[in-house]
């Protein structure tokens, strides 16, 4: 047990200090993924398997997890800037954690006094560790354990609420939408039906291919302004040659109503 | 040789029960004429005179009573009622008419009555004349309230009352601001005195527990230390205050922008005699004190040749009259001061000098009126012609005042000056330098007013005074010649009991001094007529000599005051403001920008950041932590 | 003796807050959080071994749970900030200073 200490220990302090030093906030996510899996580790060796298990599997799989969703959201790219804006937090701040790390440290120091006992009595007599968490989780704490999923379902609703994006606008029904594409068609003389589809040609009709007007010049709305932007949009005099160079190859085969013209 | 004899008054019965009188009916005038004043607009004046008039006749008729009845039971004690009365003390309101009192009871009313007459015919054209009157009963009521009150307590409500009189008369021509600043200014001079009143009214307390006359007169003999020096001191001091002596003479001067009725009869007459009044009643004390007597002594002699100097300077014609009656009442001050030897000649000199003094003053009331108000002396000249019946009336005056035989100036000065050289021979020398300085400024006087030619500006048209004017002017130079024959024999004997006084013998045939003095006299005279009587009076005052010109500036006396009293004050009311703003203000300052420097410290704690806040917590969990880890540990 | 897990786990608790305090990305930041409380957990389960008990397994389930509820409606809410702002810095919410 010891030896698995201390592999884990100096992992997971280089762990913490990777997550508040590290300026990319996913180095930062990923070293609290180390420090926790390590943890986990921890649990194992102080004969707390099911711990082990919840801590990989909620914690570091569910909760870290979450954390990376959200960074990538809000912006993984941007390096946090290390200059401090608030004058002196840096120096009080090392003073009071350095209070702080004496003081906990003295406290604990003398905390025990005698040997540990060991979780080996414990577990056999609940016959097993599973059975002993359980028997305390639904014995003793059952209380606590109706008002932790009552927790569990209000803070499940409120993020639901977090969520829910406010309208700054009233919704526009299927009238009020209608009504103003035919005000916008007489004010401006914009087009109040749908876009042209893409053009159909023989060997194309993706959504880069843009459609014929009657006198043979590309129709702009038949093509997203985003792939003509990118420059994908398909080249549709290329496109027609092969039909045109077709209808020119072909003969003229004279019909009876033909001399009557 | 100090004998205290102490006479007890008797009860008071018959007539002296309404001795109360006296002083309600000039009160009752004061209150209808100043609360419902309105419906008495017309007969506002004459209500006021009427009520004099009856203080007057009672005065009269208890003075004839007093006159009857045998010299043991001329003191008569009117117990009024309990004003209030805790622990061992209690303050009584009563009257005592006694020889003393009720002559100054005369003397209040019948003078009074004369200047509300005069009055009538002077404040005609005055738009608020009935206000004037209301004052002036009001003035009454107090003065006689001082004069009648048979404890200190009692006397220094009259005190504070004509105090009160004094202030609303001075200024009673409110719109000019140098009678505002004249009445405020007696005010608080006259507060200086009468602090000394309070604390020697407190000592008497103290000691016997009562402020009445008897009883400071029967325990004045068993105060041992320096309580009895300090009592006749701290009524010296209210003396100084209320009678215009050095040190406290600069008021009077400026009381003058007051009508001229009103100074004739609160400054010269009466208000300003009652510091002798005072010390006159309070001769238990002085006799028993040879060091307030010399204090007293002081205070006079200084005040007379102050007062003569001054009036030697001064070209307005109330002013030279004001330095005047200072410099006499000084007189009466030595007098009272030399001890028991001297009480009855300071008040003779007192009464003589209110009806002198009041002519006088009433005379230069008549003259401005006739002159337009003005009160330059350059600018008149020649008036003798004019103004006839003020001219003689005030001739009357005149030589009473300077002492001229057998007028009653004569009379009264003489003992004095007698008495003085009995005490010292400085102090008599001093007296008599008084005596021909009174006369060469007095010279002066009438000879720029009545005698020369004419100096008056172009559009001015004197004449002579009505009628309402005229008659007491006579009525006064009338007293001014004979009171003082009158009650030469007399008084000393009748004084006797109430003052303490040692009579002398009075002779027909002056004595050497007597006759030294009149040599002086006619000395300041001739230097007089020689000075301004040859050659024209100039229109416009010459530079003078250095003495000149400190008699014009009042002696400097307002520099002093200025620098000793006002300054000092100025600066210590400057410092506080200046400790209140800046050292108090600046201590509640620093302290508020202390807060603020901390707020805004504090403030910058809630920057809005989260990482702040984790910062915080965390180190609040230290902190609780290391309490309740390290607690626990130890 | 379980002192050497405790040190662990108080030395991936101090980590973890000076992450939360240091850091200016959300993402971060909740990361930090979580390793505090994985540090917690690692203490737990260290003591049932301790004291020979189901107790500090079951808790350390618990916390378990709570810690992913509370995932989830943390990351609703930076979703949603992010939406608004375009922007998943902490230190924009500063409003509170105002």
């Amino acid at each position: 047990m010891n030896v698995v200490f201390w592999i884990c220990a100096p992992l997971m302090v280089l762990g913490g200090l990777g997550l508040i030093l590290f300026r990319k906030a996913v180095y930062s996510a990923l070293s609290m993924a180390l420090t926790m899996v390590c943890l986990a580790v921890l649990y194992a060796s102080l004969d707390a398997p099911f711990l082990f298990a919840i801590q990989i599997i909620v914690y570091t799989g569910a909760v870290l997890m979450l954390f990376l969703f959200v960074l990538m959201m809000v912006g993984v790219d941007t390096p946090d800037s290390i200059i401090e804006t608030i004058k002196g937090q840096r120096l009080l701040s090392a003073l009071g954690a350095l209070g702080l790390l004496a003081l906990m440290i003295f406290s604990v120091g003398g905390a025990i006094t005698a040997p540990s006992a060991g979780m080996a009595g414990a577990t056999t007599g609940a016959g097993g560790n599973v059975q002993g968490i359980a028997q305390a989780l639904f014995g003793r704490y059952v209380w606590v354990f109706e008002l932790t999923s009552a927790l569990l379902i209000t803070a499940a609703v409120g993020a639901m609420i977090m969520a829910h994006a406010q309208r700054t606008k009233p919704k526009l029904g299927q009238r009020e939408q209608a009504q103003a594409r035919m005000k916008a068609y007489a004010d401006s003389g914009s087009h109040p039906g749908s876009l042209p589809n893409s053009g159909v040609f023989a060997t194309s009709n993706s959504i880069a291919t843009p459609a014929l007007l009657p006198d043979g010049t590309i129709s702009e709305h038949s093509i997203s302004k985003t792939l003509t932007e990118r420059g994908a949009q398909l080249d549709s005099t290329q496109l027609r040659e092969i039909t045109a160079e077709a209808f020119a190859k072909a003969q003229r085969v004279p019909d009876e109503e033909d001399e009557e013209l | 040789m100090i004998q205290l004899e102490i006479v007890d008054p008797v009860a008071a019965t018959g007539l002296f029960g309404y001795a109360w009188l006296m002083i309600a009916l000039p009160a009752l005038g004061a209150l209808v004429l100043l609360l419902f004043g309105r419906w008495v607009e017309k007969v506002g004046p004459y209500l006021a005179v009427a009520t004099i008039t009856g203080s007057f006749v009672i005065a009269v008729a208890l003075f004839l009573q007093l006159l009857a009845a045998p010299p043991e039971s001329r003191a008569v004690a009117a117990h009024l009622y309990t004003w209030f009365s805790t622990g061992s003390w209690q303050l009584d309101v009563g009257l005592l008419v006694d020889q003393l009192s009720i002559l100054f009871a005369l003397l209040i009313t019948g003078v009074g009555g004369l200047i509300h007459v005069y009055s009538l015919g002077y404040m005609a054209h005055d738009a608020r004349k009935r206000r004037f009157f209301g004052y002036l009963n009001l003035f009454v009521a107090a003065m006689l309230t001082l004069v009648l009150a048979d404890n200190y307590l009692v006397l220094f409500v009259g005190w504070e009352g004509v105090g009160l009189a004094s202030y609303l008369l001075i200024g009673f021509w409110q719109h000019k601001p140098s009678a505002a600043a004249a009445a405020k200014k007696a005010f608080v001079m006259n507060r200086v005195g009468d602090l000394g009143m309070v604390l020697a009214i407190s000592a008497m307390l103290a000691q016997f527990g009562s402020s009445a006359f008897i009883d400071v007169n029967h325990g004045a003999a068993t105060l041992t230390g320096p309580w009895v020096t300090a009592i006749g001191l701290l009524l010296l001091l209210g003396a100084c205050g209320k009678s215009a002596q050095v040190p406290l003479q600069a008021w009077l001067l400026d009381a003058m922008e007051g009508p001229t009725p009103v100074s004739a009869l609160i400054h010269a007459a009466t208000m300003v005699t009652a510091g002798v009044y005072l010390v006159v009643r309070s001769h238990a004390i002085f006799d028993l004190s040879a060091d307030a007597r010399l204090a007293v002594v002081i205070v006079g002699t200084v005040t007379l040749l102050a007062g003569a100097w001054i009036g030697t300077s001064k070209d307005d014609i109330k002013k030279v009259l004001a330095g005047s009656t200072m410099s006499q009442i000084g007189y009466m001050m030595l007098a009272a001061g030399i001890g028991p030897a001297g009480y009855a000649f300071a008040i003779f000199h007192l009464l003589t000098h209110g009806a002198f003094k009041a002519n006088m003053f009433l005379g230069a009331g008549s003259v401005m009126h006739g002159m337009n108000d003005d009160v330059d002396m350059r600018r008149y000249g020649g008036l003798a012609k004019y103004l006839p019946i003020t001219f003689w009336t005030f001739a009357m005056g005149y030589l009473a005042i300077i002492g001229f035989p057998l007028t009653s100036g004569y009379f009264s000065k003489d003992h004095i000056i007698e008495a003085a050289f009995h005490e010292s021979a400085l102090v008599g020398t001093l007296a008599l330098l008084g005596a021909g300085v009174t006369a060469f400024y007095m010279t002066r006087l009438m000879l720029m007013t009545f005698g020369g030619g004419k100096r008056w500006a172009d559009g001015v048209h004197p004449h002579e005074s009505p009628a309402t004017m005229t008659v007491p002017l006579i009525v006064l130079a009338a007293l001014s010649l004979v009171a003082g024959a009158a009650m030469n024999g007399w008084i000393q004997d009748w004084l006797e009991p109430a003052a303490g006084n040692h009579p002398h013998e009075v002779e027909l045939l002056p004595t050497p001094i007597g006759w030294l003095t009149m040599l002086v006299v006619a000395a300041g005279v001739l230097v007089g007529w020689l000075v301004f009587g040859r050659k024209q009076i100039p229109a416009v005052a010459p530079q003078g000599n250095p003495l000149a010109v400190a008699g014009r500036n009042d002696l400097f006396g307002d520099a002093i005051n200025d620098t000793l009293v006002v300054q000092p004050v100025l600066g210590l009311s400057r410092a506080a403001v200046a400790t209140d703003a800046k050292a108090l203000d600046g201590f509640v300052g620093v302290i508020t920008t202390a807060l603020g420097g901390l707020s805004v410290g504090g403030r910058k704690v809630q920057n809005g950041y989260v990482r702040s806040y984790a910062l915080t917590m965390v180190l609040g969990v230290l902190v609780v932590g290391a309490v309740l880890i390290l607690g626990l540990a130890a | 003796m379980i002192d050497q897990y405790l040190y662990l786990a108080v030395i991936l608790f101090v980590i973890g807050a000076i992450g939360v305090m240091i850091r200016r990305n959300a993402l971060v930041a909740f990361m930090s959080v979580e390793l505090m409380l994985n540090a917690a957990n690692l203490a737990l389960v260290a003591f049932a071994w301790h004291h020979a008990s189901f107790d500090g397994q079951v808790a350390s389930f618990f916390v378990m749970v709570v810690a992913a509820a509370e995932v989830v409606v943390g990351l609703a809410i930076i979703v949603s900030i992010y939406k608004t702002r375009r922007s998943t810095s902490v230190d924009n919410a500063n409003l509170l200073s105002q």
